[in-house]
């Protein structure tokens, strides 16, 4: 099954695809897993990014320019899944370009491109019933999202709407790196494991292969989102090689601390 | 090693009957709490649903606090200037030589228009919730100031998001706030305008969300938003109901109102919403075009999707991403619509036509020199539309058009439009 971490702490990569191009985003995508990466995130362009900090709007801004879309997004998947049989893949997204596309079609079309899974950063479990109908229909997974903020009783619920893994905050706030680890993320996770047996990804804020171990103690594996596309940014003309450098600088810390804790 | 298999059990969670039924259904009753029809519902990040489900709890419970509702009419009464009367419009009614005309006056409220009603009651609310600082997007820069007015008054840290571009047109509203002790901040991001301010007041509110209250200005946004804020405008059709059964011993055929997020209009139209013989008429922004970017009316070239936490019409390109808007007035240069106006319209209880930028300022000319008041830019849509109506009705029809604020902050942009100097 490709929604698989193979280690502990397994690596999700997220990138924004379309920045700078799609052919780009493909060789990154390519690059990060031959790197180590378990999951790639195939993350959607939008107008209006709530959720995310200045780097993947900015990101998002740039593959919109361009007119990146959905259907573009879901192409790259299968060009993908072509060349990589094992790693898992999840389409990262707001809402309304798959409610313009229809939520059928795009769980139809995604699941023939080879998708694993699907996460709406802007959907609650509350308000996903026909798309939860959906994504079982076509054998995806459907990832929530849970926050700090969440009481118990949405933990639960977000355990039992979810399918592969739930994708923990670390934090209240949007993406980007931040220096320190809140005190929230570890604490969030444990309350999750009491309420879901599903493994646990902690994203939002981690950016090095320091935080990247310090997470490995505590969660099945670790989201860098940010970080991946703020290496894009800087490294124009050689993203995928300096993407593929940065995934290696990540894992190469984490075996000796892990091993000693 | 964790290894998890895709469809480990086929298990239906358990979520409320609402969540099964979803999206484009129809099967949503309007009753549902935050749906109107198939519109409205809570689409946001979940850092924000305890806040949310949090203000839901704290807003129904001063509903029906006796006390709450007390302290709120009396602000509305002493502080903000209520009554606002509602005016016979009698030159301008000879002029157009058709229906009554009357003006329900909310440009004359504290702070110069409706936001005001609000803003008070939402700041009461951050004082029951025991939390001291405040945010809020502007477009006019009105919402804003109403925003700054009530944190001044009730003691609350203040930060006002706004788009760079709106700054540059309400400028006058920017120092305001600034002099009310307001943190302005400016939005650099898409077009510059109130859609930007509201994406990072999200932002903020995402971040901040355990100490802070987003204080927002329109019938937008999840559950239960669209809701509160129009219960707090409400006190404008209920009051006018009143005031035109006294003046004319019966109901006006007709309201007009502009929309924007559509807050003045809802607040004007709710109590006759049951009255089905009473039109109720809202004006979008038709801007200087019908081309995608070039307007703000959603009801012309928007479709339904989700836009900063609801569902309703929305002005999108055939990706999902969403359109640039255009119009000359700040307040309605938006390109989603309060949810409970896309019910409304779906049910046909209530239509929706554009004005243009140069009808609205020609309105504005016309309202100041017949009956001496400068109305906002966004209430001379408004105007323009009863400009159009009025000659073709008869003269036993009486049209109530809501005057949602003054044009005090539009006049540069009245002097660099207007060629009088």
């Amino acid at each position: 099954m490709p929604l698989t971490f193979h280690k502990k702490p397994a690596l999700v990569v997220y990138v924004t695809c379309g920045d700078p191009d799609l052919g780009t985003t493909r060789e990154i995508v390519l690059a990060a897993i031959e790197a180590g990466a378990d999951v790639i995130e195939l993350g959607v362009p939008f107008s209006d990014p709530v959720a995310d900090g200045p780097v993947i709007q900015r990101a998002s801004e740039r593959a919109l320019k361009h007119g990146t879309s959905l259907g573009q997004v879901l192409t790259l998947a299968a060009e993908v899944r072509e060349h990589a049989q094992s790693t898992g893949l999840i389409v990262f997204t707001y809402l309304n370009p798959i409610l313009r596309m229809g939520i059928e079609k795009f769980c139809k079309v995604a699941r023939a491109a080879g998708v694993d899974g699907v996460l709406v950063t802007d959907l609650p479990v509350e308000e996903a019933g026909e798309y939860l109908r959906a994504t079982r229909q076509y054998d995806l997974a459907p990832v929530f999202l849970a926050a700090p903020t969440s009481p118990d009783g949405r933990l639960k619920r977000i355990g039992e709407a979810s399918r592969g893994f739930v994708y923990a905050v670390s934090r209240t706030g949007v993406t980007g790196a931040r220096q320190q680890l809140a005190d929230d993320a570890r604490q969030l996770v444990q309350r999750l494991r009491r309420v879901t047996k599903l493994p646990v990804a902690l994203g939002f804020g981690i950016s090095t292969a320091e935080q990247f171990a310090e997470v490995g103690e505590f969660a099945d594996a670790v989201v860098v989102g940010s970080a991946i596309v703020e290496t894009v940014e800087r490294n124009r003309g050689r993203e995928a090689a300096a993407v593929g450098e940065f995934v290696r600088r990540l894992l190469a810390v984490s075996p000796q601390l892990s091993t000693s804790r | 090693m964790a290894t998890v298999s895709r469809v480990a059990k086929v298990k239906i969670p358990t979520l409320s009957q609402k969540a099964r039924q979803g999206w484009g259904t129809g099967r949503v009753s309007v009753n549902e709490p935050g749906r109107f029809g198939v519109y409205g519902g809570r689409y946001v990040p979940e850092t924000l649903m305890a806040a949310l489900e949090e203000l839901d709890r704290e807003y129904q419970k001063a509903k029906r606090d006796r006390k709450f509702q007390a302290r709120l009419d009396d602000l509305l009464r002493t502080y903000a200037g209520r009554p606002t009367p509602l005016f016979f419009a009698r030159r301008l009614t000879q002029k157009l030589g058709g229906a009554k005309i009357y003006l329900k006056r909310e440009d004359l409220l504290h702070t110069g228009a409706h936001k005001i009603n609000n803003c008070l009651g939402q700041g009461l609310l951050v004082e029951r919730m025991g939390k001291h600082r405040v945010i809020a997007e502007t477009g006019a820069g009105q919402h804003g100031v109403a925003t700054a007015t009530v944190c001044a008054l009730l003691g609350f840290e203040c930060v006002v998001y706004m788009g760079t571009e709106d700054m540059r047109r309400q400028e006058l509203n920017v120092f305001r706030m600034r002099l009310l002790g307001a943190e302005v901040r400016g939005v650099d991001s898409g077009s510059r305008t109130l859609k930007d301010a509201i994406n990072e007041a999200m932002r903020d509110w995402v971040t901040n969300v355990r100490t802070t209250h987003y204080l927002l200005g329109s019938v937008l946004g999840a559950h239960p938003y669209p809701t509160m804020v129009r219960d707090f405008h409400r006190v404008i059709g209920r009051e006018a109901r009143a005031q035109i059964l006294k003046a004319e011993g019966k109901l006006p055929t007709a309201i007009i109102a502009c929309v924007g997020g559509g807050s003045n209009s809802i607040g004007i139209f709710y109590d006759f919403l049951n009255d089905k013989k009473v039109r109720l008429i809202g004006v979008e922004a038709g801007g200087r075009g019908e081309a995608l970017g070039e307007h703000a009316a959603r009801f012309r070239g928007g479709s339904p999707g989700v836009l900063q936490g609801t569902y309703s019409y929305v002005l999108q390109d055939s990706g999902g991403q969403i359109a640039l808007t255009h119009s000359v007035s700040a307040g309605l240069d938006y390109p989603s619509i309060g949810p409970e106006h896309a019910a409304l319209r779906d049910a046909g209880r209530a239509e929706y036509v554009p004005a243009s930028d140069a009808e609205a300022l020609e309105a504005t000319t016309l309202l100041a020199r017949t009956e001496g008041i400068i109305p906002a830019l966004e209430s001379a849509h408004a105007v323009a539309e009863v400009i159009k109506r009025a000659p073709k009705m008869k003269k036993s029809d009486v049209v109530i058009v809501n005057i949602s604020g003054r044009g005090d902050k539009d006049i540069g942009i009245m002097r660099e439009n207007l060629k009088i100097d």
